[in-house]
């Protein structure tokens, strides 16, 4: 039959779409790291005025503003710079930290752990609670049901949602840490210490997540795979958690993607409230003192971060769900 | 246009009205704001350094004794207009990237495309960063920096929406007619696109509030002496520990007036389109008196006096359907005539906010009015066979769970059960087939699979919903001559739910067409040949072409519409349609009726003939 002769050439292709498709996405990320790097080269370039001179005040001699420029290069053509600047971070050489005279690369080793450590443990929380919390209310105010516990979860997830990150910091802070003193409110020294700043980086992601899951478990509740499975007469719980679940996870998966490279941009703000050691405080402080190698590096580093993310949130729906992929572009 | 009237109505509903007073107060504060608290937030007070809140300072003073509450009032008008000149640079600067790929040449519009995709993927925080570092610190520099860093965004939801309208006859006409380009923005895109995007920046003027806010927390938005909300905190930051309430002013500004920026938005999307509300309708009462006959009590599926009933109108009007054991019966009608919904409702399927009531609605031994039909034996295919599969659960597993739910089988004994029935229904390679997910088979392998699945368990009805719709006219006979096969070999009863009279004439025993939610009228296939009574069957069969019809003439439809639903008519509702429609007809609902053996009808006049040589005959 002729089915048969099609499906079983199916399978011969079946590498095709999926190598290219990943040569693709691979292609897309080098060329996107590729800008990521030239906009980092060029921004000390866009800087204003003397950038060694900011960094340095006004106090410094011009003997040491221009040893200073020399040793970072900067008198070479700028595809000298260029070609020195790519190839020092092959092999890992970011630069010299202009103010604190360390290499950044040995700076960016020190902070990142700590950075990653509460993104990692947000991102976790907010997967973790929000699926689960999303999908339950869907269930619980299907077909118009307990419309007040609808509106109170609208409404008390909408108002967080409407609260920024940094006052929400704040706000935690000032009453687990200060009135209640559960909590250490700043440093990094302990586990206690963890608690405050993944919670302040979670909060609002849980609450934008699970709304949405719940619209779209809502969603998937209508569809016409789930009255077959009704149809079935399948008990509740495998309806919903062998039915709707996986159908769930495809979309929460590329929402989770985006929750955590915005939980990277969250850190520079939590970390700021809870002087957390990490990259967000480091970059602030990089900024105001004009060190700009130093920002570069880190630049560089949240930049790479997001766009792996982005690489690996799209290998992971491919995973997931082929049909959209393959036919994707 | 319209839009005014809307505006003004949306204007009075609590949340407009809720809306109209925040928004004034705050632009109010933000203009007298700094003439009034001015002096009391500038002056520098020794003797009050980081005082407490209290009665003299509602939020406490600050490190030079400034009372804080002054500096939020005068810090309102500095933070709303760096938050609305940030938004005018994000719109300008994603109107400008959005909508330019759409007129320039393919290259560069792709230019701009990758561009802004490679930016939109970029934490926007992060991109304002850089931005500000290349612009310095500063005020002015900052609020540029925000604004540019929302831009992509803006242009990407302008790209997705120009493409939309670049893509309609309109512009491509104008396009052939020698319209420039920048004419088609101006005279075609633009004003297309302006609602969406007029919401859309409410919403961008929200997250650049916060996010200036953030950046002057940061110490990296707005420098001293001036100050706004996010520096006010920037300033309390060390003391916020000690006295939350110094945080609680600015806070709570900045948090008022973003859920301000969501309620205009709000709004305005409520004046663009209004949802309807749903009104509940009075539960009409069932009120015709019947003895059941003993061929209903009999049946193996029995439905007396079904009625469907959504919010608003009544789809399915007292249904009284019958299916003996091992019978094929069909169920023909246009959409919207409240077939599907009879089947449905015998499974016990109807969706939300359906609600079903019936005298008698009995499947085998089961009251379906009270409990849920027996596990495996019955049957449902459905439409779409794509829709109705699972795409996230390989085609075995969808099948095997049937036989462990509800047999009790392991894993293995289920698999290979469906490995079995794969192969029943004729699919080739079941035992590779079966870890295939539903989109790796074709349309009508699909309808197989489903059909397989009902043959997981003993069926002792098969409901199928308009199984060959959605698929070829060629694969359409296969699934059909597989449904007889499958009937023939399991001696299950079919439901055969269609728009398609010739179909359910090639399968069925006997044909219920139905019109509006009712019966009209109840015959066995074999009598179609001879004629039928109700003037809505003739038409449908008239409407259906053979190889004998004359293709110069135009071919035979239904004159009018059916009935909208919720539109309530009086008498026969084919009335409005049927050229033998009489006063009768018009006032008075025909009930069905019996005419012969099998056979009824809802006609206060059918068509003689029919009846006629039906008499001649039996």
């Amino acid at each position: 039959m002729s089915t048969a002769t099609l499906s079983g050439r199916m399978t011969d292709f079946r590498l095709g779409p999926w190598t290219s498709f990943f040569l693709r996405r691979t292609g897309r990320l080098v060329v996107s790291l590729a800008a990521l790097v030239t906009a980092a080269f060029a921004m000390i370039h866009f800087v204003p005025g003397d950038p060694v001179r900011g960094a340095l005040g006004m106090n410094a001699t011009p003997e040491a503003v221009a040893a200073r420029k020399e040793q970072l290069g900067l008198n070479d053509s700028l595809i000298t710079q260029y070609k020195h600047f790519v190839s020092g971070l092959f092999h890992g050489d970011l630069g010299e930290s202009i103010t604190a005279r360390v290499s950044v690369s040995s700076m960016i080793g020190d902070r990142l752990p700590a950075t990653l450590e509460i993104a990692i443990y947000a991102f976790v929380l907010v997967m973790v609670v929000s699926i689960p919390l999303g999908m339950a209310m869907a269930v619980f105010t299907l077909n118009g049901r307990r419309r007040r516990s609808e509106l109170a979860f609208a409404s008390s997830t909408g108002a967080i949602v409407a609260i920024p990150e940094f006052l929400l910091a704040v706000g935690l802070a000032s009453v687990f840490g200060v009135s209640l003193g559960w909590f250490p409110v700043a440093l990094r020294e302990g586990p206690d210490s963890y608690v405050l700043p993944v919670l302040a980086l979670a909060i609002t992601p849980i609450a934008a997540l699970s709304r949405i899951v719940r619209v779209e478990a809502l969603r998937v509740f209508e569809t016409d795979y789930m009255r077959t499975a009704r149809a079935k007469r399948l008990p509740t719980r495998l309806v919903y958690l062998r039915h709707a679940l996986p159908n769930l996870l495809t979309s929460s998966l590329t929402l989770g993607g985006l929750i955590l490279s915005s939980l990277l941009a969250g850190t520079v703000l939590i970390e700021n409230v809870f002087a957390w050691p990490g990259l967000g405080m480091t970059i602030v402080q990089a900024i105001l003192q004009k060190d700009y190698p130093l920002v570069q590096g880190i630049v560089l580093v949240y930049g790479a971060a997001a766009l792996a993310i982005h690489f690996a949130v799209d290998l992971a729906v491919a995973v997931a769900d082929p049909k959209s992929t393959i036919r994707g572009s | 246009m319209s839009k005014a009237p809307r505006l003004r109505q949306a204007l009075r509903t609590p949340m407009g009205i809720a809306t109209a007073i925040l928004s004034a107060l705050i632009l109010l504060v933000a203009i007298f704001g700094p003439m009034l608290a001015g002096d009391t937030a500038d002056r520098i007070d020794t003797d009050a350094i980081g005082r407490h809140s209290g009665t003299e300072h509602l939020f406490g003073t600050d490190a030079l004794g400034r009372d804080i509450a002054a500096r939020v009032v005068v810090a309102t008008r500095l933070t709303l207009e760096l938050t609305l000149f940030a938004t005018l640079i994000a719109v300008l600067g994603g109107l400008i990237l959005g909508v330019l790929p759409a007129v320039l040449g393919r290259r560069a519009g792709r230019l701009i495309t990758a561009t802004v995709n490679l930016l939109v993927a970029f934490p926007g925080l992060l991109f304002v960063l850089f931005l500000a570092v290349i612009f310095g610190v500063g005020t002015f520099s900052a609020a540029f920096a925000i604004g540019l860093g929302a831009a992509p965004a803006t242009a990407r939801l302008v790209q997705n929406l120009t493409a939309a309208v670049a893509g309609t006859d309109y512009v491509a006409a104008a396009r052939i007619l020698g319209v420039g380009r920048f004419r088609i923005i101006v005279r075609h895109i633009l004003p297309n696109i302006a609602e969406p995007v007029a919401l859309f920046v409410a919403q961008v003027a929200a997250g650049i509030l916060v996010a200036f806010s953030g950046l002057s927390f940061l110490g990296l938005g707005v420098q001293a002496p001036d100050y706004d909300w996010g520096r006010l905190l920037n300033e309390q930051l060390d003391r916020v520990m000690v006295d939350p309430m110094s945080a609680v002013g600015p806070g709570a500004a900045i948090v008022l007036t973003g859920i301000t920026f969501g309620l205009i938005g709000e709004v305005v999307a409520g004046a663009s389109g209004g949802r309807g509300a749903n009104r509940p309708e009075a539960e009409p009462v069932a009120s015709i008196d019947e003895q059941p006959t003993a061929e209903a009590e009999s049946a193996l599926l029995h439905v007396d006096h079904l009625r469907v009933r959504f919010p608003g109108h009544t789809a399915v009007h007292d249904v009284c359907l019958s299916v003996t054991e091992g019978e094929a019966v069909g169920i023909v009608g246009e959409s919207g005539s409240g077939k599907s919904l009879t089947a449905l409702a015998a499974a016990g399927l109807v969706p939300h906010p359906g609600r079903v009531s019936a005298r008698t609605l009995r499947f085998a031994d089961r009251d379906l009015n009270r409990q849920a039909p027996k596990g495996t034996s019955l049957a449902m295919v459905f439409q779409d066979p794509m829709a109705s599969l699972n795409p996230a659960l390989t085609v075995g597993r969808q099948l095997a769970e049937v036989a462990e739910v509800h047999h009790g089988a392991g894993r293995a004994a289920a698999l290979a059960r469906a490995v079995a029935r794969l192969g029943a229904v004729g699919i080739i390679n079941p035992e590779q087939r079966v870890s295939k997910r539903p989109h790796e088979f074709s349309g009508g392998m699909r309808q197989r699979v489903m059909i397989a699945m009902g043959l997981m368990g003993e069926p002792r009805l098969i409901i199928a919903d308009e199984p060959t719709t959605a698929l070829d006219v060629t694969v359409q006979a296969q699934v059909l001559a597989l449904l007889r096969d499958v009937r023939d070999e399991s001696g299950a009863a079919l439901l055969l739910i269609s728009h398609d009279i010739a179909v359910v004439s090639q399968v069925c025993d006997r044909v219920v067409v139905m019109y509006a939610g009712r019966i009209v009228e109840e015959l066995p296939v074999g009598d179609l040949a001879d004629g039928v009574a109700h003037p809505y069957s003739a038409a449908l069969i008239g409407a259906v072409p053979t190889m004998t019809t004359d293709r110069d003439v135009p071919l035979a439809t239904i004159p009018g519409r059916p009935p909208e639903p919720g539109e309530e008519s009086v008498g026969c509702p084919f009335a409005p349609r049927c050229a033998r429609a009489s006063d009768r007809c018009r006032t008075e609902e025909p009930v069905l009726e019996r005419i012969g053996p099998g056979r009824r009808v809802a006609c206060w006049d059918p068509i003689t003939t029919a009846v006629h040589e039906l008499e001649e005959v039996r």
